[in-house]
């Protein structure tokens, strides 16, 4: 039996009239790396921020490790929660290593882990300069610095990679591949789909406040069952293609000089690659698209 | 309930300590105050043709005069920002997210500020005080000892007061506003309303609700804690004289002061939700 670490349990949340989170049940697992994706105002933060204790919900219980996330027990645990707020903000007037000193001794850790730490998200260069200098990927780096103070064992990370160049979004998901398997608990929010459905192992889909569908990427994208886009390259004529594939169930042919693409579910992918095998020698590529997760995002979400 | 981790409060209280001493804000309010009470001692006599300290009565009488004005405003302005300030730049929810209890942040952010004003009340006013004691006897020195000690306390009511108001302020601009109105309220419209009761009702509105209603107002009790022991001084107070001498005593007074000090911070946990 998996060991469930954040217990979410049909959780509301109403602002004045408006619901903001609707019903959302959610079990989070040791060690896993959970993606939640959706619009601007999907509650993906709300339902974040419930789940930290910051804001409590209307109705409905939030556990992590068991304790309830309201109760004054949740704050030894907060020591091995880490936690990168959207936009994360400083204090102007610190400097980078100053900022993390602030913190680690909030949360009871070493002050000469901050250094090393700095140097992990690579920013020991601008350790003793002010925050106000520092670009929109430093802070970020410095956030997630934050975050990773104190070995924390479950990391909330909303919108980690917002003001990261392509260099530091690798190194971000580095690290994190790193505490991943170190068993650390990740929750992440990305409105680049594209770049997490490789890094995280579940997906949940909110949409107007509401968990939309849960499960693996690959058991999404089943479950909604977009076509497969099959592009391929042939020496034939547009009637030739045709007719070998006709009395296949197809979405689209579309035929352009010497490629054509073809669209189609994902039961009639093998019928659809033998007949173009008949052609033989005329065929000269074959490639498979599989659905985007920006694909079962909009069919979901959009 | 009351499960308070005092090195939370210690690290929160020293980080706005810190940052008031680094942005050189104890140090600008100290020079104010010693420019303020040099000027007092030394020229408050100018009109009369004479410079220099004359009265250690009247010189403390003057600047309780300038502090109530001035201590209330710079507590004020201080405090505002304390909470709303956080929550508007978007790093309250990081710090909320930290092992620390609201009530812990809010005493850390008040204790840290009240030791900036604290430091430069002493060193503003302490630093004349030192001028002052090779001129004056030492019952004078107590009673300006005393005057310190109330500005301090004084200070410590305004800031609990900012501090509330930025809890309970929706965003910066509303809390700079409700500073303004509570410095308002306090320092210039309540005495007048008091007054303008009392000159209506000929003297007949109660004779002993009216010290009460004097010790609802932190600014008229440091006012009565400074000029009543001084007997050449209080004829001078219209509504001082209406005190009667069972409140009087220095203890309870300042009892009411520190109890001014922890309403507004316990008004202003409950609503930090």
């Amino acid at each position: 039996m998996k060991n469930n670490v954040i217990e979410v349990s049909n959780i509301f949340k109403y602002y004045g009239e408006v619901l903001a989170v609707d019903g959302v049940t959610l079990t989070v697992f040791k060690g896993e790396t959970l993606g939640l994706i959706g619009h601007n105002g999907a509650g993906k933060s709300t339902l974040f921020k419930m789940m930290l204790g910051l804001i409590p919900p209307t109705s409905g219980t939030i556990n992590i490790n068991s304790t309830p996330v309201h109760g004054g027990a949740f704050r030894e645990l907060r020591r091995s929660i880490g936690y990168l707020p959207e936009n994360v903000v400083f204090y102007d007037n610190l400097t980078g290593l100053e900022t993390l000193q602030f913190f680690a001794a909030l949360k009871g850790c070493e002050r000469d882990k901050c250094l090393p730490l700095l140097e992990k998200v690579g920013l020991a260069h601008a350790a003793t300069r002010r925050v106000d200098g520092y670009s929109k990927g430093m802070r970020q780096r410095l956030g997630f610095a934050q975050a990773l103070l104190g070995k924390p064992s479950i990391l909330f990370l909303d919108e980690p990679t917002t003001g990261l160049d392509p260099e530091g979004i690798r190194e971000f998901y580095s690290i994190l591949h790193e505490l991943n398997t170190q068993g650390v608990t990740v929750i992440i929010t990305s409105h680049i789909l594209s770049e997490i459905q490789e890094r995280v192992q579940r997906l949940a889909v909110l949409k107007s406040g509401k968990l939309h569908a849960l499960g693996t990427v690959q058991a999404l994208r089943e479950s909604v069952d977009l076509p497969l886009t099959i592009q391929v390259q042939q020496q034939c004529s547009a009637n030739t293609l045709q007719v070998a594939l006709q009395g296949v169930a197809l979405e689209s042919l579309t035929v352009a000089d010497k490629t054509a693409i073809i669209r189609c579910h994902r039961a009639h992918k093998m019928e659809v690659l033998r007949r173009l095998g008949s052609l033989g020698d005329a065929l000269q590529d074959v490639v498979v698209k599989e659905p985007t997760l920006e694909d079962v995002f909009l069919g979901y979400a959009g | 309930m009351l499960n308070i981790e005092i090195s939370q409060i210690k690290i929160i209280a020293a980080k706005e300590f810190r940052d008031r001493i680094r942005n050189r804000w104890v140090i600008a309010v100290a020079i104010i105050f010693t420019a303020f009470a040099l000027a007092i001692t030394y020229f408050g006599s100018a009109q009369q043709g004479e410079v220099g300290l004359r009265n250690i009565e009247v010189t403390i009488a003057s600047l309780v005069s300038l502090v109530i004005y001035l201590i209330p405003l710079i507590a004020l302005i201080l405090g505002y920002d304390a909470i709303v300030g956080e929550r508007e730049r978007g790093s309250l929810d990081l710090l909320l997210s930290m092992p620390i209890t609201r009530l812990e942040l809010l005493l850390g952010k008040f204790l840290g500020l009240s030791a900036a004003l604290t430091s430069a009340t002493l060193a503003g006013f302490g630093l004349v005080g030192l001028l002052l004691a090779y001129q004056i006897d030492l019952n004078a020195l107590y009673h300006y000892a005393g005057f310190m000690v109330s500005a301090i306390l004084l200070g410590m009511v305004f800031l609990s007061l900012a501090v509330m108001v930025s809890v309970i302020a929706k965003d910066r601009a509303r809390a700079s506003g409700g500073a303004i109105s509570v410095w308002f309220l306090f320092v210039l419209v309540y005495d007048l309303l008091l007054l303008g009761v009392l000159v209506l009702s000929g003297g007949s509105f109660g004779e002993e609700l009216f010290p009460l209603l004097l010790l609802l107002n932190p600014a008229d009790i440091f006012r009565i804690l400074n000029i009543f022991s001084m007997e050449d001084i209080k004829v001078f107070y219209g509504l001082a004289t209406v005190f009667p001498t069972s409140l009087s005593s220095p203890w309870l007074l300042g009892s009411v002061m520190i109890a001014w000090i922890i309403m507004p911070l316990t008004v202003a946990l409950w609503r930090f939700k």
